[in-house]
């Protein structure tokens, strides 16, 4: 099946290759080639095995069967280190840090230079900052990850692996948390590795970003392989026919009117990040929040639900002023916030769905000894209102793909039944089906009489789901958009901090 | 890497779980077969309540150490806090034998006493952890200093000894039984059932195994972190203060070498029973098993000279780094 002219200069090819976990296969037999100085996009919904796929070709988690070739000739990596040696390298989609350690420290992990039996800080250090600008990330040589913002994290990621001098270089969904500035920086680059021969893999489901730096693509379903071919003129919308197998329409839902009723009303408020920021929910209503990276959007809605203090300002809920000390308390009156950070401060990975499910509403089955009968049946009810298809709740939540993780999520802040929900990136890493689905979700929340706060760095998210959108610059709300105001424009003219476009 | 890795393969519906649950029973019976076939009398009913009972006191103060060991601590100071509770029960109480010559109320008072000031060391290091944000092992590091150190000043470097009338009518609480049942046996299999259905079956017990876990996960989930932790603590200074109430009427005594290296056996007892010292997973089943295996170590060590009692700690040593050995490596392939 392979091309004559291709064989040659086939880098990495994986032939037949298979994945069970205990009893089910979730691969079923793909063949995958990355060839030098290409950008090999691989596409398909969440969970269809783009991740497993590439974990098997760098050697992180064995294959069931099939085989696996380095420059033509048959291979195995028993290690990541030993595929690392092999100048293949993966950056994983959850991120693989040492948190308590400086980023040179990281970039450097396990492969540090040395200067007779010392290390060479200096060397390193030098090094560390060489790579980090290229990528124009802000972050320090010197600084612990564990403070650096999601994006830097990423950025870190990458540098780590630019320095293992990769020839094959698997990217699992990098720009899912990159702005669009920080993405552009990362392309440059992978188009000067890719000018140097590099062979590379792109994980996206950003379809936009796929059209625009792929070379081919490979678009697998549910574990089986659907078609290779090359890019040029495949249009995003023709690569989500392929991943999804049917036609997607309606992608934003209708906004029905939202009531008068003000739910929540913040008003000056500061706190760490925040500057008196002021806005208001109404019953019904989706708000969207917009912004730079950095803006302030997660640090006002982390402070309202009582995760850090308030310096000043107020917070009314239904008219009565609210001051929370612990997320206990904004849940008690049923204000809930579901984070972006799903593996850090979302989800228990290592433990199973049922557990997770139930943790933030685990009252309400403790009466007092948890009755696990009803925990099961609102487990089944719950995860079925929000379509998370799993084979067993005893599955733990890590091994679930990014979608379904997601409307786990989702459905174990809805089981505390809020009345306001705020959701940070509702997308983030999930596929172009399940993302309809999470939209018509949000949509049916405010219809049902709740109000859902959005905040998204993806305009067209914003644009589609919202009534209102405020949007934020530099820990202050710069604006309040609503109807034909709602554009990419208006939006990014306000946070940038360049006030109104249109005064006089 | 190696994280993910271990997490990865951690998943297969037979691995991990069922040998953290099964490997330590399995140990016991095993076990329990060497000691039957080195000596006929070993499974006699008085040999096995014998060895329940040298069971009790680490395995009573090894379930609170589960409760703090799966939420993400470590207690460092039990055995100081208990050799500290014997001794200020002891004065107190032979205190009180000049108030009142009512016995039964002295010791009613002293075991009250006893309850009280555990809890409350139990309190003090759980405060000093979340409030001070020091970390547990330093903090339980220096309260066990302290504790040691105050018991040696109260004994005055030797020995403080509980008045011989209050002795005699405290005595049954170690010595007696009920329907043939020792009591501490007894105390030992209360508190078991009590630590099972709080770890297992309340809205508590998830919320220390989730904080073990994931501390921000378990914050953004709407749970007091902190009033988890001290009370995971304060559990386990309840459990240290029963354990030292059944102590006392056993040698009716505390010195500076009461309760020495209770810790690291308690804590040994958990690991063996596939609680993870890491946090976030706590087996009160496992940590019976764990107390059990290594008392029995040292009876069967009793019962034969193949090896040397003195040997007694280097095989505690190899049971403890086999059983986490088979647990990790067992769990992993799938
Ligand atoms: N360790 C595991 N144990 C059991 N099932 C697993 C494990 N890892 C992955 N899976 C399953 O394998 C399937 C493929 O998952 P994979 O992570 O490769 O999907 P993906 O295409 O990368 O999805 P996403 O776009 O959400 O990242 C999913 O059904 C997932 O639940
Ligand atoms: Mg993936």
């Amino acid at each position: 099946m392979t091309m004559p002219q291709g064989q040659t200069s086939v880098l990495l090819g994986g032939y037949g290759l298979r994945k069970s976990y205990g009893p089910v296969e979730v691969l079923h037999g793909i063949d995958f080639e990355i060839r030098a100085g290409e950008v090999h996009a691989l596409l398909g919904e969440n969970g269809a095995g783009k991740s497993t796929l590439v974990k098997i070709l760098s050697g992180l988690v064995a294959p069931s069967a099939g085989r696996i070739t380095l420059d033509g000739d048959q291979t195995s990596f028993a290690s990541v280190a030993d595929a690392e040696d092999a100048g293949v390298v993966l950056i994983h989609q959850e991120f693989n840090l040492a948190e308590l350690r400086s980023v040179e420290e990281n970039i450097f992990l396990g492969r540090e230079w040395r200067k007779g039996l010392l290390l060479d800080k200096a060397a390193m250090r030098a090094e560390a900052r060489r790579l980090l600008d290229q990528l124009k990330c802000p972050a320090a040589a010197t600084a612990q990850v564990a403070g650096l913002p999601v994006a830097d994290k990423q950025m870190v990621e990458i540098a780590k692996a630019m320095s293992r001098k990769a020839r094959v270089l698997f990217l699992d969904e990098p720009t899912a948390v990159l702005t669009k500035a920080e993405t552009a920086s990362l392309f440059l680059l992978v188009k000067q590795l890719k000018a140097e021969g590099v062979g590379i893999v792109f994980i996206s489901h950003k379809l936009d970003e796929v059209a625009e730096i792929a070379d081919r693509i490979t678009v697998l379903r549910d574990g089986t392989h659907v078609t290779s071919t090359p890019a040029a003129g495949v249009t995003p919308e023709e690569m989500a026919r392929l991943m999804v197998g049917r036609e997607l329409s309606d992608f934003y839902p209708e906004k029905p009117d939202p009531s008068a009723d003000i739910l929540l009303d913040v008003e000056n408020l500061s706190a760490p990040g925040v500057q008196r920021a002021s806005f208001d929910l109404r019953r019904g209503e989706v708000l969207g929040f917009a912004g730079l990276q950095g803006a302030g959007r997660t640090a006002l809605m982390e402070a309202i639900i009582g995760l850090h203090p308030v310096e000043e300002g107020s917070v009314r809920l239904n008219g009565a002023a609210q001051a929370f000390d612990s997320v206990a308390q904004s849940k008690a009156a049923r204000v809930a916030y579901l984070t972006k950070d799903r593996k850090g401060k979302g989800l228990l990975l290592g433990n199973d769905l049922v557990w997770n499910f139930s943790l933030f509403a685990l009252d309400k089955f403790a009466t007092p000894f948890l009755n696990r009968k009803a925990e099961r049946a609102a487990f089944d009810a719950g995860t079925q209102a929000v379509d998370l298809r799993a084979a067993s709740p005893k599955l733990n939540a890590g091994s679930l793909s990014g979608g379904n993780q997601q409307k786990l999520l989702l459905a174990k802040i809805l089981e505390a039944d809020p009345q306001v929900i705020i959701i940070d990136e509702p997308t983030r890493g999930i596929d172009v089906g399940a993302k309809a689905q999470i939209y018509g979700f949000i949509a049916d929340l405010a219809a049902e009489g709740r109000g859902v706060i959005v905040l998204s760095s993806e305009l067209p998210e914003i644009i589609g789901l919202s009534h209102r959108v405020f949007v934020m610059h530099d820990g202050a709300v710069t604006g309040c958009l609503s109807d034909a105001d709602i554009n990419e424009e208006t939006i990014m003219h306000y946070a940038s901090g360049l006030g109104p476009a249109r005064a006089a | 890497m190696s994280e993910t890795t271990i997490q990865e393969t951690k998943r297969g519906p037979l691995s991990g779980l069922d040998w953290k649950l099964f490997g330590p029973i399995a140990a016991l019976v095993l076990l329990l077969i060497i000691g039957s076939l080195l000596n006929e009398n070993f499974l006699s009913a008085a040999n096995l309540l014998n060895i329940l009972t040298r069971s009790a006191f680490i395995g009573i103060i090894a379930i609170g150490a589960t409760f703090v060991i799966s939420s993400g601590g470590i207690d460092l100071s039990v055995g100081s806090m208990a050799a500290f509770t014997a001794g200020v029960m002891i004065m107190l109480m032979n205190w009180m034998m000049g108030v009142t010559d009512m016995i039964w109320l002295i010791v009613v008072l002293g075991v009250v006493a006893g309850a009280l000031i555990g809890t409350a060391a139990g309190w003090l290091n759980g405060i000093l952890i979340t409030r001070g944000g020091i970390e547990a092992f330093i903090v339980t590091l220096g309260t066990m200093g302290i504790y040691r150190s105050l018991v040696t000043y109260l004994a005055d470097g030797g020995t403080l000894s509980l008045d011989r009338d209050v002795r005699a009518l405290y005595r049954p609480v170690y010595y007696g039984d009920v329907f043939g049942l020792p009591i501490p046996v007894l105390l030992l299999a209360l508190a078991a059932i009590a630590g099972w259905i709080v770890l297992n079956n309340t809205a508590f017990g998830r919320h220390v195994q989730s904080v073990g876990a994931n501390e921000d996960v378990a914050r953004y989930s709407a749970i007091n972190t902190d009033r988890i932790k001290v009370y995971a603590f304060m559990i386990q200074g309840a459990c240290v203060a029963l354990a030292t109430i059944v102590y006392v009427p056993r040698l009716g005594s505390a010195s500076a070498t009461t309760g020495v290296l209770w810790e690291l056996e308690a804590i040994a007892a958990v690991i063996i029973g596939g609680t993870l010292l890491k946090g976030g997973y706590g087996r009160i089943g496992g940590t019976i098993a764990g107390a059990l295996i290594l008392t029995l170590i040292g009876n069967i060590l009793n019962l034969t000279d193949l090896i040397s009692n003195y040997l007694n700690g280097a095989v505690q040593g190899v049971i403890i780094i086999a059983a986490v050995f088979l647990q990790r490596g067992l769990g992993q392939k799938s």
